[in-house]
């Protein structure tokens, strides 16, 4: 490594320690492609300087796309003139980012011939992200992507690259297949992802279980989060061998539970299913002897965001439960009624879910034709200023 | 490339199907319940009988392609050529051989790659590009989180915290990552407005967007030597950001200033107590790069005074919210400043509207 072409004393620091180093994988890439070695150049004066020297990106992209091209350029071109332009490329990831070994590598050896040889895998919304490449290379290094099948993810104001759990591939506690329908969405949608004509962006995540392991409640605009309707399975001769092997069930599991609707008497699990708010805790410590319900399908959320710009907001009820099965036609309606109303209305850069608290959520429900429904809300609001919509006249 | 390469648009990504090792395959849909074996380890059990074994490996997201191929060489000697990333990007390799478990534990290991990040540990942070690769950070991200995983690799390497912790480091306000909603977050944060750079603002912005940018009004247009322009009303700020995303000529990068703060008691997951916000337990600690001891003391501290404290599954958020936030506050020895009482929206939710006190 001693060829590099730049000195990075500040960053040499942190190849030490147990974790993985990024900048030795900087470094990796660096002895091969000189935009790397720029980018630890330039690295390495923010380290000292203490901030940034990228610009905001341009608006770059390839032919027919509006979307999957991030534009960067450096601030400080005649000093790291490698790095001049450094457009990130998003990748479209297989859906519960599940690879073969050769897809990796042909993404790599792609990746290698165009770029900087950089990656973040993966990126905030799921996508394969490529780090590093000129505005020149955008045309080849997609045709030659797409050639091999791989595709671009979302950027922008667009429906962003939708993701997802691993679901049924690897986990019992999926109520329906969140890989499927991820791959659904992400094809029904090809024009939307790639051809931004949205408000503002608008991100899908999906997940299979209210353990939620994708995050959908707090990043995405739509969260489908997988859940049941009637009672928890119990195995009650798991139970029993969970007791024998030690396991402190009362403690643990019964008085643990946020709605008091279970109880063990040493040799039976009885559960008040009417009062069970299907909150995963019991089945996550107990998954030999306890299953979610066999009607199963999802709950939709609506409005999850970081702070940008209303402050941050955590998805809200819109439908308590969707089944949600093969060809998805429920939930590709709602998606349709939900564009069509914020797309309409939506301000420029205003989240679906602030546009829903600036119209009140009792209107923005009636636009997507959906009755007011109290699982909607923790309780019935408390504030008397009430736009009533109906009086009468006198006669 | 054998044959010239076709380009094709709209095809989306190849389907996972033709990626799934043969016993999920087989399996799909059909698992049962799963076990830990051992930290960083577990096993899926399907219907018929079938195992599929997990091992979970570190990764800085941050990587080159030879990264990859030491996965990708590593999925073919064990796991029949198949490999997934998880939602926190960490690697995952599937087998269904038990045996092939420790040998590739060791492999990972000679690359220097740790294995872990299940159950009651700390899993890898989810994080931002900083300093790396974007423009409005107030602090780098990878540095951040290789500092802070070093400090705290063996909460990764060892299931040994009351329940799952999760990190997240995001370099601004646009917090690209649940980092609103995480156990322990830490935030790049900027405390002075932007610099308006009067030349440049006809040329580069458009000004409406950017008066409308401003969560809280602080932006108005202004004329200055006869050319348009805006001024920010500097008591108004909050340091988002969010104009200068609008409008390149209103920089808000301080060198001394920037830092980062610490939010703690997030989370997404139903499990218990309801999803949550991360709340304000550090309002400023300094950008001391390369290693950050401020903030790695910090989060060392937290994690070690909720480990000694909290119940078994009780995550962060749980445990203070069940002791209180003054307990936390007394517990953890960090001062409570005006800061952490909110002034924004709804405040007055995060008020005690109540004389039930601990004291």
């Amino acid at each position: 490594m001693a060829d590099l072409k730049y000195k990075t004393p500040l960053l040499d620091e942190l190849e030490k320690g147990e974790w993985p180093s990024f900048v030795k994988e900087l470094k990796r890439a660096a002895a091969k492609k000189p935009m790397a070695d720029g980018l630890l150049g330039q690295l390495e004066k923010s380290y000292r300087d203490k901030q940034t020297y990228w610009k905001h990106g341009g608006l770059v992209g390839v032919q027919g796309y509006g979307a999957g091209i991030i534009g960067r350029y450096t601030a400080l071109a005649d000093q790291f003139p490698e790095v001049t332009a450094f457009h990130t490329v998003r990748i479209n990831q297989p859906a519960g980012w599940f690879y073969s070994s050769k897809a990796l590598r042909q993404l790599c050896d792609i990746w290698d011939k165009h770029g900087s040889g950089m990656l973040n895998l993966h990126g905030s919304t799921g996508d394969f992200v490529l780090l590093g490449t000129t505005s020149e290379e955008l045309e080849d290094t997609f045709t030659e992507y797409s050639a091999a099948g791989w595709d671009l993810g979302g950027s922008s104001s667009d429906m962003r690259t939708p993701s997802c759990c691993n679901g049924m591939a690897r986990c019992e506690f999926a109520c329906f297949d969140t890989m499927a329908l991820c791959q659904d969405l992400t094809m029904t949608y090809q024009d939307e992802l790639h051809r931004p004509a949205f408000p503002y962006k608008f991100k899908i995540k999906i997940a299979g279980c209210p353990n939620d392991c994708v995050a959908s409640i707090a990043r995405s605009d739509l969260s489908i989060m997988g859940t049941w309707k009637d009672d928890i399975q119990v195995d009650q001769a798991e139970m029993a061998a969970y007791a024998k092997a030690g396991k402190d069930i009362q403690g643990e599991v019964v008085g643990m539970c946020p709605t008091a609707c279970m109880s063990w008497d040493g040799k039976a699990m009885k559960i008040n299913n009417k009062q069970c708010n299907r909150c995963m805790h019991c089945i996550n410590v107990l998954p030999k002897a306890l299953r979610a319900g066999k009607v199963r399908g999802a709950t939709i959320l609506v409005g999850g965001k970081a702070p940008i710009l209303e402050g941050a907001q955590l998805g809200s009820v819109v439908v308590p439960f969707m089944p949600m099965k093969a060809p998805f036609s429920e939930i590709k309606e709602l998606i349709q009624k939900l564009w069509d109303v914020w797309g309409e209305n939506g301000n420029n850069r205003e989240r679906i879910g602030e546009f829903m608290l600036r119209v009140g959520v009792g209107n923005f429900m009636e636009s997507i034709e959906l009755a007011p429904d109290p699982q909607m809300v923790l309780h019935p609001r408390e504030n008397p200023y009430i736009f009533y919509e109906e009086y009468f006249e006198e006669e | 490339m054998a044959a010239p390469a076709k380009r094709q648009t709209d095809i989306g990504p190849p389907h996972y199907e033709q990626f799934l090792h043969p016993v999920i395959k087989k399996n799909y849909g059909t698992w049962k319940y799963h076990e830990s074996i051992k930290p960083g380890v577990i096993v899926h059990v399907a219907e018929g009988g079938d195992k599929i074994f997990t091992i979970r490996a570190a990764s800085p997201r941050l990587v080159s392609t030879d990264f990859v191929r030491d996965l990708a060489n590593l999925a073919d000697k064990y796991c029949e050529g198949y490999l997934r990333f998880t939602s926190r990007n960490n690697a995952e390799f599937m087998t269904a051989e038990q045996k092939n478990i420790d040998p590739l534990i060791a492999d990972l290991a000679k690359l220097g790659i740790p294995v872990g990040g299940m159950n009651n540990s700390i899993s890898n942070i989810v994080h931002t590009q900083g300093w790396v690769h974007c423009h409005t950070p107030a602090t780098d991200a990878s540095g951040l989180v290789k500092v802070v995983m070093d400090e705290m690799i063996d909460y990764f390497k060892h299931e040994k915290l009351p329940a799952k912790l999760r990190i997240a480091v995001a370099c601004c306000l646009n917090m690209c990552g649940a980092v609103h909603c995480s156990d322990i977050s830490l935030l790049g944060i900027h405390r002075r407005p932007p610099k308006v750079n009067d030349a440049r603002v006809t040329d580069l912005c458009e000004i409406p967007t950017t008066v409308s940018a401003c969560p809280t009004a602080a932006i108005r247009p202004a004329v200055k030597d006869g050319k348009q322009t805006v001024t920010v009303d500097d008591s108004r700020c909050m340091y988002c950001g969010n104009c200068y995303t609008s409008c390149p000529a209103m920089p808000l990068a301080n060198p001394i200033n920037d830092g980062v703060a610490i939010w703690v008691g997030g989370k997404v997951s139903n499990a218990r107590s309801m999803p949550a916000f991360t709340k304000l337990a550090i309002p400023y600690l300094p950008n001391n790069p390369p290693r950050w001891p401020e903030v790695t003391d910090a989060v060392k501290h937290l994690v070690e005074v909720y480990a000694k404290n909290a119940v078994k599954h009780e995550r962060f958020g749980e445990w203070a919210n069940r002791i209180g936030w003054p307990r936390f506050f007394e517990l953890t020895g960090l001062e409570f400043t005006k800061y952490h009482i909110d002034d924004y929206k709804l405040a007055q939710k995060t008020l005690r509207s109540t004389a039930q006190i601990k004291f």
